[in-house]
């Protein structure tokens, strides 16, 4: 008996390192994160980006307990838009402007940090940001700003191979986490406001040698090239070699399925962002998504979003993948909550435009043609457009609950803003974006009208003062049914949100916003469980993960990572 | 086609000249709302520009040669964003150094240089601030309700800083046109708390669960939302309008006054 008590004791002992035995993460791991759901293993969660976590011991009854872990403090400056992985109980989170840093996902105590010294002339849009890395095997691969993928080995830090994907004097940048799919890394290129073309590229895991790239501007000649229309007026500066620079940057991770072996990706603005008189036509493949052969690049299908855009519409949210039934039979469908205000359903196999129907206030647009085309309805100059320049969502990624069957998307609703374009020349490097606008607070009295000099919604960033409060727009958490495209509950925040949102087996949704709460949220109801005020803005997406049985929840706010879990 | 070339085609640059000469870009530069250059930014701008860059750019604005801001034009600004950044970074090669205003002074800088290419700047009539102080603790009997570096009372915002944070056709709107120009967060609060307790006041913050407000007596009280029963947010400001009630040079006088209060 007492042998069996030593050996039981042992054997119970040992069981947590035998559970976080760091095995290598295969591409088979990768395909069936679902049956890991300790760990978190892409950006997107899984191949399908649908951020939700099988686990389920956070309820909608024990939330209101969670408390504190640890905390780990980056001491880097500024907005902290990272997607921590975890895998076997070890976190790997990039930090401004390319650490990654390996983390004890128990204690927050740092086993090493590896960090990349970019190239001090670099130009990044919007923030020098690093929203994540990829894993494969024993290697983590981070793109950088200076627009560098980079190996890492995840035991010791080390880098294995640097590759140059494109040149950053351009304007090109990494700010993205890739995706690890078979043996090839698949990265996409930001640089949407200076001018760049465009692509996603795979490189080769071992090696690092690039084994195809997809220009997301077809040159002259090539499909799609007819939508970069030539110069016919005489009256408006007009630009004959637009699609040299016509950007189509790609600076959000995509999706992959496995069974149609097709990646996806979003794409974003056109250049410049707000001229269209410049660049005639739709320019394909701005504000579209993209599927690829996941093996050659090679393009299947196309959907634009928004053609011919002069809203920033970017189409660089993530692509949700879900197998749902959709009128009685069973669909391979692709959920989308676009910047443009819309929620749309595709096949993915086809691309097939099956709904589109607005999510917050839009009126670019007045509905759609029969093959899925959106009918344009521009603003006349000094009037508001719906929605704003950030638009219905953004990047910070949405979720998809196959228990719920509900899509959880972070919106920005009732912000208008006032477009307008001036011509802009092409300059190697140099802000492409040929706009002129602002946002929209209208009149207490008169509601057409502009409050003038009115404080307004910051792009990025904010103080802890609300100086511009709701009247000019305000953040909300949707719960969108994908069969009709209607709002099922709304979850209204004061100040708007960048946080993304991860859905639970045990229906809890997390998300935060710029007012730096965390927030735990039925996912049935969009009833508040529990909040936590972490004191600075949160512009991230939260994780769950598990380890030794135990779970956690995840998030930046400010320079900190914050962890909860359930007391003991 | 390069921009240089588009604007050099004979019929692009009459239409350009058109629309500069007629204030078209001026009124597009912000928004689109030609009310954004008001006469008390451009009679603000028209000072600072001649403390600032009659040395150098000459009354008329064509002391730099190849530089002629009469005509409209700027070479290397189309939007008001760009031309603050062009004061702002200022061309050191070319003597021109960079340049610092909060603001309410670029806000009037601006608008003094979209209308050099129409305005008489005879017929500007600047205030005068001693004057305008005056007004402020006597006829306009501002200080009953706002407070100016440690004087007044504390209903409504403390002005000290004034002059820095809103531009000068903003603080001329907001005393002809409280309603109209008052700031969102500035707007009166009326609560009611589960217990009963009336409290008005003036929201200084606020966010989803909670709200932050001065009361009539200027105490700082932080709520929770779900313990109140009555929270609503006034569309009307408590300020009375000053229209007809001061004369143009009173308000002219106050204006100038207000934008000296630059916080300490």
């Amino acid at each position: 008996m007492k042998r069996f008590t030593t050996f039981a004791l042992t054997l119970f002992t040992l069981l947590p390192y035998c559970l976080n035995a760091q095995a290598p993460v295969t591409y088979d791991r990768l395909s069936n994160a679902a049956k890991e759901p300790q760990n978190y293993l892409t950006y997107g969660g899984d191949y399908f980006s649908s951020r939700f976590s099988p686990l389920t011991q956070i309820t909608p009854a024990n939330a209101k307990n969670l408390s504190l872990s640890w905390v780990y403090q980056s001491a880097v400056a500024g907005s902290w838009e990272s997607t921590p992985l975890v895998v076997d109980g070890i976190m790997y989170v990039t930090q401004r402007p390319n650490d990654v840093v390996a983390l004890d996902a128990v204690t927050g105590r740092v086993f090493w940090i590896y960090h990349y010294n970019n190239d001090p002339k670099i130009t990044v849009c919007c923030g020098a940001n690093s929203r994540g890395v990829a894993i494969l095997g024993d290697t983590l691969y981070m793109g950088t700003l200076d627009a560098h993928l980079v190996a890492i080995d995840t035991k010791s830090g080390h880098p294995l191979w640097k590759s140059d994907v494109a040149d950053s004097k351009a304007g090109y940048s990494i700010t993205m986490a890739p995706l690890a799919v078979k043996d090839e890394i698949i990265v996409g290129v930001g640089g949407g406001e200076y001018g760049i073309r465009g692509f996603i590229a795979a490189f080769d895991a071992k090696t690092g040698k690039e084994r195809w790239k997809f220009y997301t501007i077809p040159a002259p000649g090539e499909p799609g090239s007819e939508t970069w229309g030539s110069c016919k007026t005489a009256t408006a500066y007009c630009d004959p070699e637009a699609w040299k620079h016509g950007s189509g940057s790609a600076w959000v991770t995509g999706s992959f399925d496995p069974s149609l072996n097709m990646i996806y990706w979003g794409i974003g603005n056109v250049g410049p962002d707000y001229n269209g008189e410049q660049r005639p036509g739709d320019n394909l493949y701005t504000c579209s998504v993209i599927a690829l052969d996941a093996d050659t690049g090679k393009l299947k299908w196309h959907y634009q979003f928004t053609p011919h855009d002069e809203y920033d519409y970017d189409s660089v949210q993530v692509p949700v993948l879900a197998d749902i039934t959709w009128k009685g039979a069973p669909l391979k469908a692709m959920l989308w909550a676009n910047r443009n205000g819309n929620f749309y359903v595709l096949d993915r196999a086809t691309g097939k435009f099956l709904l589109g129907k607005p999510f917050v206030k839009v009126n670019w647009m007045s509905g759609f043609d029969d093959n899925g085309k959106p009918i344009q309805t521009r603003q006349p100059p000094g009037m508001p457009t719906y929605p704003a320049v950030q638009g219905g969502t953004n990047w910070y990624s949405p979720s998809f609950s196959p228990r719920t069957k509900l899509m959880y998307v972070s919106a920005w609703e009732d912000e208008g803003e006032m477009f307008g374009g001036v011509p802009v020349e092409y300059k190697e490097g140099m802000n492409f974006g040929g706009g002129n606008l602002s946002l929209f607070v209208p009149r207490a009295d008169d509601p057409t009208k502009p409050i003038p000099n009115a404080p307004t919604i910051p792009n990025l960033r904010r103080g802890p003062i609300n100086n511009w409060t709701d009247a000019g727009g305000h953040g909300a958490v949707l719960a969108i049914d994908p069969q009709t495209g209607t709002v099922k509950w709304r979850f209204r925040m004061t100040d708007v949100t960048d946080s993304g949102i991860i859905s639970t087996g045990s229906d809890v949704i997390f998300t935060g916003g710029r007012e730096g709460y965390l927030q735990a949220i039925d996912a049935r109801t969009g009833t508040l469980i529990w909040k936590q005020n972490l004191g600075a803005q949160m512009i991230n997406n939260p994780i769950t993960y598990s380890v030794n049985g135990k779970q956690y929840v995840a998030a930046m706010a400010g320079l900190s990572l914050f962890t909860f879990a359930l007391p003991n | 086609m390069t921009l240089k070339a588009f604007f050099n085609r004979p019929a692009i640059r009459a239409a350009a000249g058109l629309l500069l000469s007629a204030g078209f870009l001026a009124a597009q530069a912000i928004q689109g709302h030609p009310e954004d250059y008001s006469r008390a930014d451009i009679e603000y701008g028209a000072r600072l520009y001649s403390e600032n860059c009659d040395r150098c750019h000459g009354p008329n604005g064509t002391g730099v040669s190849g530089v002629d801001f009469k005509s409209g034009k700027f070479s290397h600004a189309t939007t008001d964003r760009q031309l603050i950044a062009v004061i702002t970074s200022g061309f050191p090669e070319a003597g021109m150094p960079p340049f610092q205003f909060d603001d309410a002074q670029f806000a009037g800088i601006v608008a003094f240089l979209r209308n050099m290419n129409t305005l008489d700047r005879g017929s500007l009539t600047p205030g005068n601030p001693a004057r305008g102080q005056a007004v402020l603790e006597g006829k306009g009997a501002c200080l009953n309700c706002h407070r100016v570096n440690g004087k007044g009372s504390r209903k409504a915002p403390d002005l000290s800083d004034v002059g820095a944070v809103r531009s000068a056709g903003s603080i001329e709107r907001s005393l002809v046109e409280p309603n109209i120009q008052m700031m969102p967060i500035n707007r009166p609060v009326h609560i009611v708390t589960r217990a009963g307790k009336a409290i008005d006041g003036r929201r200084v913050n606020e966010d989803t669960y909670t709200v932050q407000i001065a009361d009539q007596e200027g105490r700082l009280l932080s709520l929770q939302k779900s313990e109140l029963r009555e929270f609503s947010v006034s569309t009307k400001s408590n300020m009375p309008s000053y229209k007809g009630e001061l004369t143009p040079a009173e308000m002219s006088d106050l204006v100038s006054y207000l934008l000296t209060l630059k916080g300490q």
